[in-house]
């Protein structure tokens, strides 16, 4: 008789997108050392400007989850402009702990030279197979689904009997990082130049809502990145991404409460309350426009 | 420097070349490139005509296979590098890393440009595309600075092409999903960004509504100029300015004329000129501008200096008559 082994899906944490202050980091990140999720992100993923919470940090950070028993990923910039930031990223690669998350070619490039095995996280272009039987073999364990494709799509990588061994993980829950810009639109909104942004993002835990003239929330400003202004939820796709043989759900943090739901997660296997599904969407994953919530009403 | 101009059809290609473009690019009429709009681009027929009387003249043609195979549809993207590679284009401009394995390991004499799409925009990137694929050229993304092009360019393993005029794309490009999160398609996916069948004009009372699949983009009197409805530059509220604002960005054009002579020191290879959705007429007077601009150039590089005719000529058929340097400039990031 065959033997079937049942695939296990677990929740993790992705990087935390937003600029807060070191105490709030601290506690955030002692909070979650203390919490069951498995696999943790952390590193800074948005803007080289922001020097609260310095590599040093982010590495004693990732030591002490690690202490508690997690599993622990490096994330890196989505952007890499200057020289500066891309020997940054060497650095940060060659940290000699930890696996790290590729947002950037540039990332993949490096730890494929130093022969490291990496992550793909969500802003690396992996839209077919082949694509990510490549990185595979350039040492890819594990990719973050491009936030915009769906379980349609999802569904066609993980049945191909070509595919290569690696991991899927999936945004599931949180602000979608849509698009990144050389410019910074919260010091612009703060009439400030980003040379001179004074750390604009630290007043906006949660980035700064824009909404349309008709008071449609539309997107979320969060320095040079723009995220969607409603949180996806897939909470209710959990047994579903089982049984497709996800890996992990991932929980993008926006306050301490993220921590509590990637809990709930994995203790109850809880799905959204009806309050909750008002306020978020689900499009993607449906192959409809991202902001579309399909259990709306 | 070569000069590279957009053609959306035959017309505009030829109009291209006779107004002095050194070299042309263009796409298939499917969703194998980012401008994949209705009575646009090339059949393989046209294609072939295209070659031949780009080539008699001497110059240049790169055909654009931008988008990202979907699991299941690869076959299409293939036959697209098949069909350019019998075809004898020039170069192929792509971003997906399957296809350019695909075309590399198969056609290794075809030159391979890495397209504005793939979002390389530091030394590792570009490293890794030369090593695996042999990339000949990447266009960069309108995102960096002019001193970043310039440091850039100084370790590049590769030619570096830029954005010279245009449609202003403000994010990295190749990884914007604002198109998709309104009306479910991408340039990555669909081919296209804003797909027209979302995007609608209405007037109420004294005011016009631009939609784009539905949501209210931007709204103005009706003797406003309006630009083409993209998430990126509509005028939204925040809580820090309840009045509507071009909080991204306004609708307005690149061009880097007043640049010139910076890009032509950094040895960048090629000038792009971006609109293959864009009308012959439009082709032709960016190219005659451009040309103008480049060879006074090269004919006394020390005593080249903007002229303002040519500004105001691009300022014409730029997008909401206003243009910028963009992420050039450091004080517009």
């Amino acid at each position: 008789m065959a033997i079937i082994m049942e695939n296990t899906l677990n929740a993790s944490l992705g990087p935390l997108l937003y600029c807060w202050s070191k105490a709030k980091v601290t506690e955030f990140y002692q909070q979650v050392a203390d919490s069951d999720i498995p696999l943790v992100y952390v590193g800074e993923t948005v803007c080289s400007r922001r020097r609260e919470i310095k590599f040093s940090d982010y590495m004693a950070i990732a030591q002490q989850l690690r202490e508690s028993g997690k599993q622990v990923v490096l994330s890196t910039l989505a952007l890499i402009e200057a020289p500066s930031e891309f020997t940054e990223l060497s650095k940060h690669i060659d940290n000699g702990e930890f696996t790290i998350e590729a947002n950037d070619m540039g990332a993949v490039s490096v730890a494929k030279s130093l022969e490291l095995p990496f992550v793909c996280g969500p802003s690396i272009n992996n839209y077919n197979l082949a694509t990510l039987n490549k990185l595979a073999s350039w040492g890819m364990q594990r990719f973050v689904m491009p936030v915009e494709l769906s379980k349609h799509w999802l569904g066609h990588i993980l049945s191909d009997s070509t595919k290569r061994q690696f991991e899927a993980e999936v945004f599931g829950h949180g602000y979608l990082p849509l698009a990144h810009s050389a410019r910074c639109f919260t010091a612009r909104q703060l009439g400030r130049q980003k040379d001179a942004c004074k750390i604009a993002c630290i007043d906006h835990a949660k980035g700064l809502l824009a909404q349309t003239q008709e008071n449609q929330p539309l997107l979320r400003i969060n320095g040079i990145q723009t995220q969607s202004a409603q949180a996806i939820d897939l909470r209710n796709e959990f047994h579903k991404m089982q049984a497709m043989g996800v890996s992990y759900f991932r929980v993008s943090p926006s306050s301490l409460d993220s921590i509590e739901l990637a809990q709930q997660l994995i203790t109850e296997k809880s799905l959204n309350s009806k309050d909750e599904r008002d306020l978020s969407c689900d499009g993607y994953w449906h192959g409809q426009p991202g902001f579309n919530n399909t259990l709306a009403g | 420097m070569e000069l590279l101009c957009p053609a959306g059809n035959l017309a505009s290609l030829k109009t291209a070349l006779n107004a002095g473009a050194d070299a042309v690019y263009l796409g298939l009429k499917d969703d194998t490139n980012a401008r994949s709009f209705a009575g646009l681009n090339f059949t393989p027929k046209k294609l072939q005509q295209a070659a031949q009387y780009t080539q008699s003249l001497g110059k240049k043609i790169f055909l654009t296979i931008n988008t990202f195979p979907k699991p299941g549809e690869e076959q299409r993207w293939y036959d697209a590098i098949d069909l350019a590679a019998n075809t004898g284009v020039n170069a192929l401009i792509m971003a997906d890393l399957s296809l350019l394995d695909y075309a590399h390991s198969r056609y290794p004499h075809l030159p391979l440009h890495l397209s504005v799409q793939a979002s390389a925009t530091n030394l590792g990137a570009l490293n890794l595309y030369k090593k695996e694929f042999n990339i000949e050229r990447a266009v960069l993304p309108r995102v960096l600075s002019m001193k970043q092009v310039r440091d850039l360019s100084k370790v590049s393993p590769v030619d570096l092409e830029v954005f010279a005029f245009g449609s202003l794309c403000i994010m990295a490009e190749g990884r914007c999903h604002l198109s998709s999160y309104v009306t479910g398609q991408s340039p990555n996916t669909g081919g296209s960004c804003s797909p027209a069948q979302h995007v609608r004009w209405q007037e109420v009372g004294a005011s016009r509504q631009t939609r784009l699949n539905n949501v209210l983009i931007d709204e103005s009197s009706v003797d406003e100029q309006m630009g083409y409805p993209v998430v990126c530059k509509g005028r939204y509220t925040t809580a820090e300015n309840a009045k509507p604002s071009h909080i991204l960005e306004s609708p307005t054009s690149l061009n880097t004329l007043s640049l010139l002579p910076e890009l032509a020191k950094a040895n960048v290879v090629s000038l792009k000129i971006e609109g293959r959705q864009r009308s012959p007429a439009y082709v032709e007077q960016v190219t005659k501008v451009w040309r103008q601009a480049i060879d006074t150039y090269l004919n006394d590089p020390q005593a080249y200096q903007c002229q303002s005719q040519w500004d105001a000529a691009l300022a014409k058929v730029s997008e909401g008559q206003t243009t910028t340097l963009g992420a050039y400039e450091r004080a517009w990031q």
